[in-house]
Order: structure tokens, then C-alpha cells, then sequence
């Protein structure tokens, strides 16, 4: 099974071959709140590495979703809009917001494993 | 059940009140749109002549507008004002707000036939008194603030903020920099409506930590300042509230204004804490630029629910030039309005006609009640108000930066000890309205979590305030000692019109008009 | 001092409680050079008698409308206000209440904005409509705003004569682009973000909408109507073809007021609700189930957005939509189109008297409850004149042009006024 890996902005990332599924991690969905909302990106659209590419939201904030790796949109998750639970399920299940095929593989080596994430939000608070 | 009875109870069905929740005075009301619709209307107009219409288009059709007799609409607005907390009903300590007695003899004087029954574009000539009172207003801005360039045309404070960082962008365009100068430095603890405006006007927003110490310290403004250009070439200005939105007085600020002059910045002040300086202390005498002051807050025009406000800037010499239009200059004996064939320089116009007239008048009329003494007094009774608050309930809660010294017209509070036993700043905010209060501001500034922000102001009474800190203090035992203080919280309140609701349902289907089923 | 409660006796014990000798103790923070030496160079508190006299005086040196026979508007106009209106807007509830951010104890003016919100979107025959704006002025300017965030385009056209204040206001916030947004008057093209067109115009004629929806349905540009006398949708049909309505609502339950504050208004198509600027109120239910009024979509405003905000703005105009649900639901369906039809006849009744003068032209063959007139002279001249004769008789407009505006609160004395000082004046200027 594909890793999953995260973010320090709690982007989670799973790895489908060149092909990357970013959604958020459940701290972050604990942090936001029930969610209102969500602006996906256009499919087609080229990202680079921290580009802003979605809007998740919540009745009392706001918080982009950026991109972990350069690469373009091949996918937005169109059922995410009417259906918000979909943010809580893993990634493999629908909880990815878009798929972003990758340009540059080795990006995903600087982010964080589910351990080392983990350890990461201890420091956090 | 034959076809008739059932008819008959249908039309009993369609009959029965849409509410039956009235309890003592606790009144429920429909919306206007839910009423039988009457056959005539509220207001009784003479009949038409019946003129051949001269429109040249189609006369509109049926708009589906409710209609009801006068008594009935009366009625209906009454009832839902009972449902409303006002200053006038009870303490109302809504931090940065600045929710003070709003005096009626403002009301009164504004409604003067000679004030309300004048048009925008009448011949100067003949709305003389009107400019005179604008131009006297601006006087005594100019004076209040030390700063002599006055323009009153902002409809309110984000828009005296947009008025202002324009007067700035202006000044930098005249000097040819306006391409290199694109970042404004702002606290993290600002109002969101300053790097909001910011961008409105092209910059860029840079922030500056200010959680440690709750003021800005000359380290993180300098470094700040000098982050992408050693000399902060790049930086077009600052935007800082004083006193700050943690309730401090910056005291650094003489010298940050100094190093921000030096780089060729200019420091905008929002104004919205000027009741802890008024008639005592001049932000043209501690480096301010341009500044706005929110005339519903320090001089008193009533918030009305939202609005109207009013939001003046006055700002230095050098920069008057370049504010918007129009602002009222006498020459000779007459007023006029000065326009932008008069001035250039200016920014243009920001609003139709002159302004909020009308809170105009109630903020002089204001302003003359308390004169020059009053002021005064209304900025000390505001900072002692506060500071007895924070004295008396940094025990109870956790006051960030009372080991600091004293606060200015605001006390900082966070739910950190109360968050122990699962009781948080808002539980605490809907506990305050059970027990017949109006919440402080909470969750702002951003500086730290859990924030409260209570602002009395100088129009309460020690007796006010010993209740309040009396409430605040059954609520901080309340969290402490009861064993479901989480559950308990929660369900605050119970006795409002209406209990906690439910924002996520609100939000993901919104529904924001009425319609027909 | 009469609004501050606190006596010398509660002062001393507070300032024991806090530890401070004296009250500027508690200024350690401020640096000396700021405090001003004693007090302000300005006069000493005044009691209610003495101010009331004072600005009385300014107020007795103005021409107010009842003063005479009246008949500017411009955007901005002179109608009766009910009563009950100035009753229910001076209730302690509504005029001291803040923003309401605690709903539980703010449902009078949330259900007063959901009503609100209701009326506009009738009257424009929009699905939505925001809890208002600053003034038409700047509504229009949001609503280019708002445009331009939706196409992703700099090009604003202006589509007829809108009013001049709003063309300024306009212009002065887009030079905040670095000339990157261009205004042009004429047709959209594929770089239009929006056409805005006033209706009636600033010269009074009423438009049609259908072939400039045409040309925005071409080219992908919106279309915002702007109407500066909500009156007039008593009696022209909705602008249901446009994309954004917004405008000016003065004319109902608020005073002219020399200016202000007056109420912008904004409605729109409810696909846009997530771009639109400004408060929102919406539905919602309570614990215990029962209906219930709330801000809603706070996330684009700036106080959570900040720099990612949809616009800067904070407020609304809440107790100046109050004045106009109030006078809007006191009137209902019937007494709204009366009072439209009222207008146009005044200004018909008014159009006539004026053009049986020797060399006074129409200009505007159509019109609601304002024209324009031609006259064999420079009308700015003319409204002078008229003025020393305690008439106010329009607006000078373009050399010999006058905009003259009739509501129905004008008279036929008023106008067999106008129409003898119009013909005096003429006869004077001209001989």
C-alpha cells in the first residue's frame, strides 16, 4: 500500500504512481471545524510546489490548500462540494480534495511520514 | 370526512398562528411575508390622476410585496426589537467596539428640519450652516489629533482606512516610488480590516509578531522594515492601531515612527482605539501620518444595529493635499466645498456627495456637550474603568500582560485556566448572555487563543462594573467547580429569545431571502 | 459632567483597587511628548440648551427643502417618511444595538436584514441581495469589483450617463490597479469584466436591457444595472437581466440628509453569493430547534479573511435598512406602486408646465420621476437666480441643461411656482 505523507501546513499527500492525492489531516480538520465549504481548483491548472490551489472552509475560518509538490490538476474531487463529510474519510476512500500529477517526484521526499508528522504535532500548541 | 369539512379544516389549518411560542414578554413574530396580506396599504396615498404614462417601457407586474395596515407593521417591529440586547438596555463591554451611551440630544439635533431636509447638490449658497458645521467639525478633529488635514467623507472606519492608505499611496506616486514601495507592516493583532484595505490599495501585507510582549517591540519592527531592503526602501508605510488591540499603549512608538520616517514610510493609525487618547493624549505628537477615527465609537453616533458609521481621516501637513475629495474650506465669510478642479493632488472622490452627514452633526453635537473638559475626562474615566476590570479579574482568568503594567481603555483576557475543566471563551460569552450581559469581543486579536476583550468605556458606573466583574466571577468559580462545567457550559444560554445556533447549517445551505413554497 | 456616571468618591476607590496614585499613573506607557498641556484650545463642556442653540444657528442658516417649492434629486430625493418609520429606527433596541455577531441575543435586526435582504432582491428581481452598502456610489464600485473577480478581467465599460459622483468614486478605486484597469464608455468587448448602466439615467430616461444582455451573453462580460431612484422600480419593470443590480435607496424611509448616510444596496444572481461583498443573513435553527436569523458566509469578509478578503468593508448601513424595511413594509405592493405612479404624474404634471415656456425644450421624451429640460440660457445661472427666489429648481447640467425632479411631495402650487419664477428669470437673463 502507498504511503500516505503530510505536510507542516497538515496537507496530507497519497502517492498513486506519478500522481499525487492531497487532502487534510484530521488535525486540521479538528482545528477548522465542520466544514461549509470548498473551492476546488480548475482541472488543467499547473502548480508549483506551495502554490494555493484550494480554499477549505469552516462558519468560523478560512485556510488554503497548498500544494506539496509542481505538477498539474488532473482531477478535482467534484463530490466533495455537496458531499463535506467526504473530507473526513482517508484519501483512498474520498477524502482527497485533487490529484496533482507530479512533475518532480523527489519533491514528496522532504515531507513528513505518518510518524514523523505525529511527532511534529506534538511540538505544535 | 366529507369533502366540505375537510375544507373547512384546511382553512382553520391555514388560520392558525404561525407561532404559538409567546410566553410573558417573550413575544415570537413572523416575517412580514408570512401575514395575511391586507387589502390595503400602511400608508395612505392620494389615488393617481391617471396620466397616460411617459416611461416609454412596460409597466411593471406583480412584485409580490407583503402588505399590512400601519398598526400591524408597527407591532411587528416592536416585537423584534424586544429580542434585541442594546447599550441602552445594560453593559454592553464589546472590546474595540467602544459601545458607549449614545446621547439623545445628538438624535434630536440631527433631525432638525434645517439638517434633514437639505439635498447633496443644493447651491452652496444655500446650505451654509451645513458647511459651516462641517468645517467646524473638522477643526476640532484637527485640534483632537494635532493633525491639520481633516476630510470627513468616509463613510466609515474601513473606509477612512481606505481613504487613508490612498493619501499615502498618493504621496508615494508623487514622489516616483510608488513601483518599489509596495509592502505596509502591520501588527499581527490588527483589525482585519487593515491588511483587508492594504490590499484593496495594491500593497502587499507584511505582519509583525507581537505575541510575546503584546506590543510591538523596535526588534520586530526593524526587522520587519529591513527584511528585503536594508534601507526599507520597499516599504511604503505601517498600518498600527493605538492603543493596540491587546489594550496596550505602544511606547515604542515614538521611536518606530522615527525609523519608519528615516526609510521613507509613512505610519497610518487606525483610529478605532481613540477613545483611550481622546482630549488628552495627539497622535499628530507621536509620529502618525494619517489616521481615521470611527465617529461611532469615540464621538458617540449610535452603532444602530450595524451601521451607519462614519469615518473621517485627518492627517499632516504635507499629505493633505492628496485626501479625497471634497472637504470644506472657508474663504472669507463663506464656505465652500472643495472639489478635485480645486485640489488636483487628491485622491478623488471615495463616496457620493459629502459624506455621513448626518453623524456629523450628532458627533459635534457630541463633541460640544463634552468640551474640551469632557474629553479629557472621557478618556481617563474609560482607562480607569478598564483597568479596575483587569485588577479585578486577573485572578479569576488569565491576563496575558497585566504583569506588564496597566492596561489603556481595554483589558486582555484569554479562557486559558477555564479551558482546564472544558470551558472555553465562547462558553464563557454565552454564560455572560444567560446571566444578562452582552459578551466582550472574543477571539480577537489573533495574538493568542482563547482571547476576550472587554471594553467598558466611561459611561458606565462603578456599580455597572462590580456587577459585571461579579458575573465574571461566578462564571470563572462556576468552570472551576462543577463537575460537568463542559456540558453545563454548553447549553448556555437558555433564557435569550433564541438558544445556540446552529452556523453549519446556515452556512452550507444558505438561505438569504424569503420565498414562496 | 451629565454622560459620566462615575464620582470623584468612585474614582479614588478604583483607583486604589488598581494601585495608581493618580490617573495619569496609569498612562506610563504614553510618552511624554504626546499628552497635550492641560486640555484641547477648545471651549468647555456646554448643557443640552446651549448646543441645541448653538448648532441651531448653523441649521437656521440653510435652505431646507419644506423652505420651498423643491425640485433637485440627482440621486439623491425629497419623499415623505412615515411617521412610524422615525419611531421604530429611534427604538433604544435597534439604534444602540451593535453588529450582530451574538444572534441569540440580536434576532430583532437579523430578521429585520433577512427582511431587508427579501425586499431588494423583489425589487431588483435578483435572487439575492446583501444586508446593504455605504451609498450607490460605492455599491457600484463594488459591484466592478465584484466583476472583475468573477471574470478575472480589468475592463469596466460605462454603458450611458451614469451619475458623475459614482463614475468618480469608481475611478478613484481602480487607480489603486497601477493603471491596470481600464473604464471606457461604450459596448463590452472579450476583455469586459462588466458594462454598468444606470436606469433611469442620470438625465432621467428609463432603458432596456435586452440587447445589452445580448452583447454580455457574446462576450462573457456582466451586466450591472444601477438604479439611483429605488422608486422607479414601482413602476419600470425589474432589471431581471442583469447580472448585478445594485444602487441607491435613500428614497425610501431616509432624509436627504445633505448627503448622507444613505443606504447602497446589492443584489445579484445567488451562482455569485461567494464573490459578493458585505454581510450576509441567513437561516438557520436553534438548540431547540427553532427558527432562527444568523450572519452567514463570514468567511469572506475581512474580519477572519484579512488580506484575502472579498472587499475591506466592516459595516452596513443597518439602521438605514431598518428605516427602509419599515417604510418598504408600510407601503406593501398597492401604496409601493402608488407612490411610483404618484411620482411619474408629478414629474409628467411637472414636464408640461415647464415646456409651455418659450424656449424651454425636453430633453428627455421618457422619463420617470426625473427629466431634463433645455433651456435658451446657462443653467447654472438659472438655478442661482432661482435660488435668491427661495426656489430650488434642479440641477445644472452640461451649459444650458437643468435636471428637474418632482416627487409626491411636490405640489401644483409648487409647480405654478416653478413654472412662474422659471418663466421670470428667463424673461430677465434673456432680454
Amino acid at each position: 500500500m502507498a504511503e500516505t505523507k503530510y505536510t507542516e501546513d497538515h496537507e496530507a499527500v497519497y502517492v498513486d504512481g506519478d500522481v499525487a492525492w492531497v487532502g487534510i489531516t484530521p488535525y486540521a480538520q479538528e482545528a477548522l471545524g465542520d466544514l461549509v465549504f470548498v473551492e476546488l481548483p480548475e482541472v488543467g491548472k499547473s502548480l508549483s510546489k506551495g502554490d494555493e490551489f484550494a480554499v477549505v472552509e469552516s462558519v468560523k475560518t478560512a485556510a488554503e490548500v497548498y500544494s506539496p509538490v509542481d505538477g498539474e490538476v488532473v482531477e478535482a474531487n467534484d463530490n466533495m462540494p455537496d458531499d463535506l463529510e467526504l473530507i473526513t474519510k482517508s484519501l483512498a476512500d474520498g477524502g482527497w480534495i485533487a490529484k496533482i500529477k507530479m512533475s518532480d517526484a523527489s519533491q514528496l521526499d522532504g515531507l513528513m511520514d505518518e510518524a514523523a508528522y505525529q511527532d511534529y504535532l506534538k511540538t505544535l500548541d | 370526512m366529507s369533502a366540505e369539512s375537510k375544507i373547512v379544516e384546511m382553512m382553520e389549518e391555514d388560520h392558525k398562528p404561525e407561532h404559538d411560542g409567546d410566553r410573558g414578554l417573550h413575544y415570537e413574530e413572523n416575517l412580514l411575508w408570512e401575514k395575511e396580506h391586507s387589502d390595503s396599504s400602511g400608508v395612505d396615498l392620494p389615488e393617481p390622476a391617471g396620466l397616460k404614462s411617459r416611461t416609454g417601457v412596460a409597466e411593471r407586474g406583480n412584485i409580490g410585496l407583503p402588505q399590512v395596515s400601519e398598526p400591524q407593521a408597527l407591532r411587528h417591529f416592536v416585537r423584534m426589537s424586544t429580542w434585541n440586547y442594546s447599550i441602552d438596555h445594560g453593559f454592553f463591554p464589546l472590546g474595540s467596539c467602544t459601545m458607549k451611551h449614545n446621547p439623545r440630544l445628538n438624535e434630536k439635533i440631527a433631525r432638525h428640519p434645517k439638517f434633514a431636509h437639505i439635498h447633496p447638490m443644493q447651491p452652496e449658497s444655500t446650505v451654509q450652516g451645513a458647511l459651516g458645521l462641517i468645517y467646524e467639525l473638522q477643526e476640532w478633529l484637527a485640534e483632537l489629533t494635532n493633525l491639520p488635514g481633516v476630510c470627513l467623507s468616509p463613510a466609515a472606519g474601513a473606509h477612512g482606512e481606505l481613504a487613508g492608505m490612498m493619501t499615502i499611496r498618493r504621496a508615494h506616486e508623487q514622489k516616483g516610488e510608488i513601483k518599489k514601495r509596495k509592502i505596509v507592516l502591520t501588527p499581527d493583532s490588527s483589525h482585519g480590516t487593515n491588511p483587508a484595505t492594504a490590499v484593496t490599495c495594491g500593497f502587499e501585507v507584511r505582519n509583525m509578531p507581537t505575541k510575546e510582549t503584546g506590543i510591538l517591540t523596535v526588534e520586530a519592527f526593524k526587522e520587519a522594515l529591513y527584511k528585503t531592503d536594508p534601507d526599507g526602501a520597499d516599504v511604503a508605510g505601517m498600518m498600527v492601531t493605538n492603543p493596540n488591540t491587546c489594550g496596550l499603549f505602544e511606547k515604542d512608538i515614538i521611536e518606530i515612527a522615527n525609523l519608519l520616517h528615516k526609510a521613507g514610510g509613512y505610519f497610518y493609525m487606525d483610529g478605532a482605539n481613540f477613545n483611550a487618547l481622546v482630549g488628552k493624549i495627539r497622535p499628530g505628537d507621536f509620529g502618525v501620518d494619517v489616521m481615521h477615527i470611527n465617529l461611532h465609537k469615540t464621538f458617540s453616533t449610535p452603532h444602530g444595529g450595524g451601521g451607519p458609521g462614519s469615518g473621517p481621516i485627518c492627517c499632516t501637513d504635507e499629505l493633505a493635499q492628496f485626501m479625497p475629495v471634497p472637504t470644506v474650506v472657508k474663504i472669507g465669510d463663506m464656505y465652500k466645498l472643495e472639489t478635485i478642479e480645486d485640489r488636483p493632488e487628491s485622491v478623488g472622490r471615495l463616496k457620493g456627495y459629502q459624506g455621513q452627514f448626518g453623524m456629523h452633526v450628532r458627533a459635534l453635537s457630541y463633541m460640544l456637550s463634552h468640551g474640551a473638559d469632557g474629553l479629557k475626562r472621557v478618556s481617563e474615566d474609560a482607562v480607569l474603568n478598564a483597568n479596575y476590570i483587569l485588577r479585578q479579574l486577573e485572578g479569576d482568568y488569565y491576563a496575558p500582560y497585566a504583569d506588564q503594567g496597566p492596561c489603556m481603555h481595554e483589558a486582555l483576557l484569554t479562557d486559558k485556566h477555564q479551558k482546564e475543566h472544558g470551558v472555553q471563551t465562547l462558553d464563557i460569552a454565552k454564560a455572560l448572555i444567560e446571566k444578562g450581559f452582552h459578551p466582550m469581543t472574543v477571539y480577537f486579536p489573533l495574538v493568542l487563543p482563547g482571547t476576550m476583550l472587554i471594553e467598558p468605556t466611561e459611561t458606565e458606573s462603578k456599580d455597572s462594573l462590580d456587577r459585571f466583574i461579579t458575573v465574571m466571577k461566578d462564571i470563572a468559580n462556576e468552570a472551576e467547580t462543577n463537575e460537568n462545567a463542559a456540558d453545563h457550559f454548553h447549553s448556555f444560554p437558555h433564557s435569550s429569545p433564541r438558544r445556540r445556533l446552529d452556523e453549519v447549517k446556515a452556512a452550507r445551505n444558505p438561505q438569504l431571502r424569503w420565498k414562496p413554497a | 459632567m451629565r454622560y459620566l456616571p462615575q464620582t470623584q468618591k468612585s474614582r479614588d476607590e478604583m483607583l486604589k483597587v488598581v494601585g495608581a496614585n493618580s490617573i495619569d499613573d496609569l498612562y506610563v506607557d504614553v510618552p511624554k511628548a504626546a499628552f497635550i498641556d492641560g486640555k484641547a484650545n477648545l471651549p468647555d463642556h456646554q448643557g443640552e440648551l446651549a448646543v441645541e442653540r448653538y448648532l441651531g444657528a448653523y441649521a437656521n442658516q440653510n435652505h431646507a427643502a419644506p423652505d420651498g417649492p423643491f425640485f433637485l434629486g440627482a440621486g439623491a430625493y425629497y419623499h415623505h417618511v412615515p411617521a412610524t418609520v422615525d419611531y421604530i429606527i429611534q427604538r433604544s433596541e435597534f439604534l444602540t444595538a451593535y453588529t450582530p455577531y451574538q444572534p441569540e441575543i440580536a434576532q430583532g435586526t437579523l430578521q429585520m436584514i433577512f427582511e431587508f435582504q427579501t425586499f431588494i432582491a423583489q425589487l431588483t428581481g435578483q435572487e439575492i441581495a446583501n444586508a446593504s452598502m455605504y451609498d450607490g456610489a460605492t455599491a457600484t464600485t463594488e459591484a466592478a469589483l465584484m466583476a472583475m473577480r468573477i471574470t478575472k478581467r480589468k475592463k469596466i465599460v460605462i454603458g450611458n450617463a451614469i451619475h458623475p459622483d459614482y463614475r468618480e468614486v469608481l475611478q478613484s478605486y481602480m487607480w489603486n490597479f497601477d493603471g491596470e484597469v481600464e473604464i471606457t464608455d461604450g459596448e463590452p468587448d472579450e476583455t469586459t469584466a462588466c458594462v454598468i448602466i444606470q436606469s433611469p439615467d442620470f438625465y432621467g430616461a428609463p432603458h432596456k436591457y435586452d440587447s445589452l444582455r445580448k452583447k454580455c451573453d457574446e462576450t462573457g462580460a456582466l451586466l450591472v444595472v444601477v438604479v439611483t431612484e429605488i422608486v422607479s422600480l414601482g413602476l419600470l419593470p425589474a432589471p431581471v437581466e442583469a447580472d448585478i443590480v445594485c444602487g441607491e435607496g435613500q428614497s425610501v424611509g431616509l432624509p436627504m440628509s445633505y448627503g448622507g448616510p444613505y443606504l447602497g444596496f446589492f443584489a445579484c444572481r445567488e451562482k455569485f453569493v461567494r464573490q459578493m461583498p458585505g454581510r450576509l443573513c441567513g437561516i438557520s435553527e436553534d438548540a431547540d430547534g427553532k427558527r432562527a436569523f444568523v450572519l452567514t458566509l463570514n468567511t469572506r469578509e475581512q474580519h477572519i479573511r484579512r488580506d484575502k478578503a472579498t472587499s475591506n468593508i466592516c459595516t452596513n448601513q443597518g439602521l438605514c435598512a431598518l428605516a427602509f424595511t419599515v417604510h418598504m413594509s408600510l407601503l406593501g405592493e398597492d401604496g409601493f406602486k402608488r407612490l411610483a405612479t404618484l411620482n411619474h404624474e408629478a414629474a409628467c404634471k411637472t414636464a408640461d408646465a415647464l415646456t409651455s415656456i418659450d424656449g424651454v425644450e425636453l430633453v428627455t421624451e421618457n422619463f420617470f420621476n426625473e427629466f431634463t429640460i433645455e433651456l435658451p440660457t446657462q443653467s447654472k445661472e438659472v438655478v442661482e437666480v432661482l435660488a435668491a427666489k427661495g426656489i430650488i429648481g434642479g440641477l445644472a447640467a452640461d451649459d444650458n441643461k437643468l435636471l428637474v425632479a418632482a416627487t409626491e411631495v411636490t405640489t401644483d402650487e409648487d409647480i405654478d411656482a416653478f413654472k412662474a419664477a422659471l418663466q421670470e428669470v428667463l424673461s430677465e437673463v434673456l432680454s
